[in-house]
């Protein structure tokens, strides 16, 4: 059983810690996606320069 | 297709996460015996339980892949047990920092959960290793199934040994949340409501971007192009 109560001993520093980790999880793999994305747009690019460069052929 | 729905979903993740965490600070009571380092309670376990849940998922989809032979379901497996991994790497840390705040102590070799759940993630660990280390795609996808099964089975076993656990180190949550008190509950429940939309959200990205990929691959071939895209090691 856990009680609630209103004192509030230290440790502060592990719950950043902590809550820290979890958002640095996050904003690495959402960084990783945009670096993906941005692979992506540059293929996607590359793709229809080439469909351009056909079509003027 | 994957990407449909995505912007509402994510603002929906951001303010369910926020609203969360929100709670579990300013709204649920300060533990008695742990005092602020019980906080950290909110954001490993969701993440532990959502890790598990994406395991298992990842091995639904196997079996929805070996079923019907549709190499979609492999994806979605694949994309499903890669998150799992990043969110069981986020326990493990989270955890151990709990309990150094708790007990003392980075780590407990004798105390059942954080054990079996060490031995899910290291087991997972293989799984990349396993699927890249076959050329052919159509074995790599089965045989990563496989694997995604068997796992997957595994998983619940890491649950039944808390639940049967003789040491009351590590506390129990999922079942005993009568212990809680109420504003606790709640505060845990959104919490893993967040982290599982959380999880929905970055699937749904990652098989968007997968998906979107592989469009560009079929287009390239169709133009007769034999110039790769971006390289990539995750299966198509």
């Amino acid at each position: 059983m856990i009680i609630a109560s209103n004192t509030l001993p230290g440790d502060s520093g592990y719950v950043a810690a902590a809550y820290l980790v979890f958002l640095a999880i996050v904003l690495g793999y959402v960084a990783i996606m945009a670096i993906r994305a941005a692979r992506l747009e540059r293929d996607v690019v590359e793709i229809a320069e080439l469909v351009e460069g056909r079509e003027h052929e | 297709m994957y990407g449909k729905g995505l912007r509402p979903l994510s603002l929906i993740t951001c303010v369910a996460l926020t609203g969360a965490f929100a709670l579990a600070f300013f709204y649920a009571p300060m533990d008695a015996d742990q005092g602020i380092s019980q906080k950290i309670f909110y954001v490993h376990v969701p993440m532990a339980i959502v890790a598990l849940g994406g395991f298992v998922a990842g091995g639904l989809y196997s079996i929805a892949h070996l079923r019907t032979g549709d190499r979609g379901y492999d994806l979605k497996s694949y994309v499903a047990i890669h998150l799992s991994q990043i969110l069981a790497v986020g326990t493990l840390i989270t955890g151990s920092i709990w309990a150094r705040a708790s007990w003392g102590h980075w780590w407990v070799w004798d105390e059942p959960t954080l054990v079996s759940f060490l031995i899910v993630f290291l087991l997972y660990c293989c799984y990349q290793p396993l699927r890249f280390s076959i050329e052919d795609p159509e074995r790599q996808a089965r045989y990563a199934s496989v694997f995604a099964i068997t796992a997957g089975a595994f998983v619940p076993l890491n649950f039944l040994a808390v639940r049967l656990a003789q040491s009351y180190t590590h506390p129990r949550v999922l079942g005993t949340t009568d212990g809680l008190p109420a504003k606790m509950a709640l505060a845990f429940y959104i919490a893993v409501v967040a982290m599982a939309l959380l999880y929905v959200t970055l699937w749904k990205y990652e098989m968007a971007s997968k998906h979107a990929r592989n469009r560009l691959r079929s287009i390239r071939r169709g133009l007769g192009e034999d110039i790769g895209l971006t390289r990539s090691a995750s299966p198509q």
